[in-house]
């Protein structure tokens, strides 16, 4: 069955996308969802933990200088991660004492439904139509989601830069691949560990590599199907890719799925919520306009009683008053004639 | 207590203890702005999300949920004689929220671009701009709710309080809707992460557990928040919030164990379907217990009982035990159990200076609440719209 063809490492005209299509029934996601995709597949048996790709990567992206030089070999012996100034490592895994080491090279797997992308609320991260994973620093906010959603770990993030952070992680070369020129790790590698390629053809290649020694190999592409698919591509020697530090129990849905739910339960809330709460204030209003006329009654009838004795008080007060403005008048007209009596008084005396 | 704060002497203990925070606070701040996140906090780039998140955030979402508990159940489902307690419950959703943003100015790389999500580039496929747009339409109608009682302060702005209180009852019902949206989504947040995410705290049901456990929260929050407010600021309250003030207690308090017990379901179901039981002979299923029998079922035992014996002391016990067990609960979603794959060497705790940031924010939210409650009509009807119905 020699239906598969190596395309081999696509040089200047690799970016034209060619229409032919021929995939496997297992890559539906990819062959509906971005045909023409470059990949690179990893092959950890060829791998010889020489630093260089990460050497390449660093010069290639312009990235400060590390402490250690590239060559020096010893900085495998400590576990690493993808860092803001090392969009790659190289990490070394010893699977039994005394067998001969494995070497898995970590980067952005380039997902065909990445996650970060998925996550991030500006649109700073996305998927291109040549499969690689772009960041846009000048949308960036700097919330992190898309590092806590990345179930690979990979961005990184400028944590020292007091306003100016970006998150930092591999781009697949993708100035590179647009130029028509290999990614920079895919070209140093001096033992083809790396090969980049459409990714469909890079999954053929794999499979057929797989069959055709399955004393070496696993018997698994890692990323052919782990959250939804990735474009980075991994096999490894036996036994397992849990020997290579990776994570076998990813699952294969892609993360847009995991929180499609959550997103479409938003447009049924609103739509819902406004006609239940509507009904239930409709309801609760008409218990009011009950009670409303309950004590409607009863306050008239108070105000009945309160003005019936209201009336009593006035009358009280109104006599009380009248005798308070009788005696104020009796003592104003007293005052007067006693006045006048003084004044005819005088009177009498000029 | 009021009074002896702002009037008599400044060097009061609490105030003592709250100009130490904020004079440290600041010194976090400018370290914050010049040197970066890296030179003031643990996070890292296994960790991006730490205390500012999972407090802050978090914690504070949850825990002004008493906003569009109270309201709800005033405006809504017609218990008026809550009145009294929606504005104070109001006031406490408004700065908690606002308090939300003001942290996340510290957590986010370029504070100046929060604004981005909702005006210049939505991505609308994330659970996060859900979460941001929902936050920024709430704080605006909740400061919309408030608005009233600091123009009844200011006085003289009668046409347009007028105006305000005629919208209260729509905004009410976007209140509510916008609430239940993001209490859930601050779940659906972790829904991307089943891989770092422990199982038993993982579950699709997240965005559920997160709605109903923010409905508890908020309630308790009105009832603890009114139990210490009827402690120093009585001298502030009016009879009308005095006399339905123990009917409100007991009348949330039965409610939260309602919610609880129906949470404590949900979360046995999670574990039942998936069959996941075997995880509680575990490390984390002992912590997962303790959180669930320690600070679930406990407290709900209490509220039940409290409720049904009319006794007040066991109510005003399970109400703070409640909002600690939220607090535990989303610090295991967003802290303990992430990253519960990656050694321990790798894991995160968070440094003095996040801490620090935290209780700052958390005194800056005090201290507003106690320069508006002293002055504004809050636990009182303005006496010069004592008859109006808001
Ligand atoms: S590996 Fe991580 S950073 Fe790279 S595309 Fe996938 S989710 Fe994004
Ligand atoms: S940190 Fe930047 S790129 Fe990442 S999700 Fe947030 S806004 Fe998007
Ligand atoms: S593809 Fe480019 S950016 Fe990515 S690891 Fe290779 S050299 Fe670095």
């Amino acid at each position: 069955m020699k239906r598969r063809h190596f395309l081999g490492l696509l040089g200047a005209a690799g970016v034209t996308l060619t229409t032919g299509t021929k995939a496997k029934a297992s890559d539906a996601a990819d062959v509906a969802g971005l045909p023409n995709a470059f990949g690179v597949l990893f092959d950890a048996s060829r791998c010889i933990g020489c630093r260089k790709c990460e050497a390449a990567c660093n010069t290639v992206n312009e990235l400060p200088k590390p402490d250690k030089p590239f060559d020096d070999l010893t900085v495998l012996d400590t576990e690493r991660r993808t860092t803001a100034t090392a969009y790659t490592v190289v990490d070394k895994y010893t699977p039994k004492a005394g067998e001969n080491p494995v070497f898995r090279k970590i980067q952005c797997n380039h997902c065909m439904e990445p996650a970060c992308a998925s996550a991030c609320f500006v649109k700073a991260l996305k998927k291109t139509e040549t499969g690689a994973v772009v960041y846009d620093a000048s949308l960036c906010v700097g919330c992190r989601y898309c590092m806590v959603a990345c179930p690979f770990n990979i961005p990184a993030y400028e944590y020292n830069k007091a306003l100016t952070p970006r998150v930092m992680k591999c781009t697949m070369c993708y100035p590179r691949i647009k130029e028509g020129k290999l990614p920079g790790c895919v070209e140093a590698c001096p033992k083809e560990a790396l090969q980049f390629g459409r990714r469909r053809d890079l999954l053929n290649i794999a499979w057929d590599r797989i069959t055709a020694n399955t004393d070496k190999y696993v018997s698994h592409v890692y990323g052919e199907h782990e959250m939804g698919g990735t474009s980075w591509l991994y096999i490894a020697p036996k036994p397992s890719f849990a020997a290579l530090g990776m994570d076998e129990h990813l699952g294969t849905t892609p993360a847009p799925e995991l929180t499609a739910g959550a997103l479409t339960a938003v447009p049924a809330v609103v739509g819902i919520w406004p006609v239940l709460l509507t009904g239930l204030y409709a309801v609760s209003k008409r218990k009011d306009r009950i009670a409303e006329e309950e004590k409607k009654a009863a306050v008239e009838a108070a105000i009945a009683k309160a003005s019936a004795e209201a009336e009593a008080k006035l009358a009280e007060e109104l006599t009380k008053a009248e005798v308070a403005g009788k005696r104020r008048i009796e003592v104003e007209v007293k005052k007067a004639l006693e006045a006048a009596a003084k004044t005819s008084e005088g009177g009498e005396d000029a | 207590m009021s009074t002896e704060n702002t009037k008599n002497s400044l060097f009061t203990p609490f105030n003592i203890i709250a100009g130490v925070i904020l004079a440290a606070g600041i010194v976090v701040t400018i370290m914050r702005f010049t040197m970066g996140l890296g030179a003031v906090t643990n996070l890292s780039d296994n960790n991006p999300w730490g205390l500012w998140i999972g407090f802050d955030l978090l914690c504070g979402v949850a825990l002004a949920a008493g906003g569009y508990t109270t309201s709800a159940a005033c405006y809504i489902f017609g218990f008026k004689r809550f009145h009294a307690a929606v504005r104070p419950a109001i006031l406490t959703a408004f700065l908690g929220y606002a308090l939300v943003v003001f942290a996340l100015g510290y957590d986010v790389g370029r504070p100046w671009r929060l604004p981005y999500p909702i005006f210049y580039s939505q991505g609308t496929t994330s659970v996060l701009f859900e979460v941001g747009l929902c936050v920024f339409i709430y704080l605006t109608v909740l400061f919309i709710e408030y608005l009233p009682a600091a123009l009844e302060w200011l006085g003289g702005f009668d046409k347009y309080r007028t105006v305000l209180i005629k919208v209260t009852m729509g905004l009410t019902i976007l209140g509510v809707i916008l609430s239940t949206l993001h209490q859930s989504s601050l779940g659906a947040l972790y829904l991307i992460v089943p891989s770092k995410l422990h199982p038993l705290w993982y579950t699709p049901y997240l965005p559920v557990m997160f709605f109903m456990s923010s409905m508890f929260a908020g309630l308790s929050m009105v009832v603890f928040e009114g139990t210490l407010s009827h402690r120093y600021f009585h001298d502030k309250m009016d009879d009308d919030y005095n006399a339905n003030y123990m009917d409100l207690q007991f009348a949330f308090a039965k409610g939260a164990a309602w919610i609880m017990s129906g949470y404590l379901a949900m979360k046995l179901i999670g574990l039942a379907m998936d069959n996941r039981w075997h995880y509680l002979f575990t490390g984390f299923g002992a912590w997962w217990l303790f959180e669930v029998v320690g600070f679930v079922v406990l407290p709900c035992y209490c509220y039940a009982v409290g409720y049904r014996d009319r006794n007040i002391g066991l109510v005003r016990i399970a109400a703070p035990w409640t909002v600690i067990g939220i607090i535990l609960n989303r610090f295991d979603v967003s802290l303990v159990a992430f990253n519960w794959k990656l050694p321990s060497a790798l894991r995160y705790f968070p440094s003095v200076s996040e801490i620090i940031i935290s209780l700052f924010v958390v005194t800056v939210g005090v201290l507003a609440f106690r320069f508006i409650v002293t002055r504004m009509p809050i636990f009182y009807a303005h006496p010069a719209y004592k008859d109006s119905s808001h």
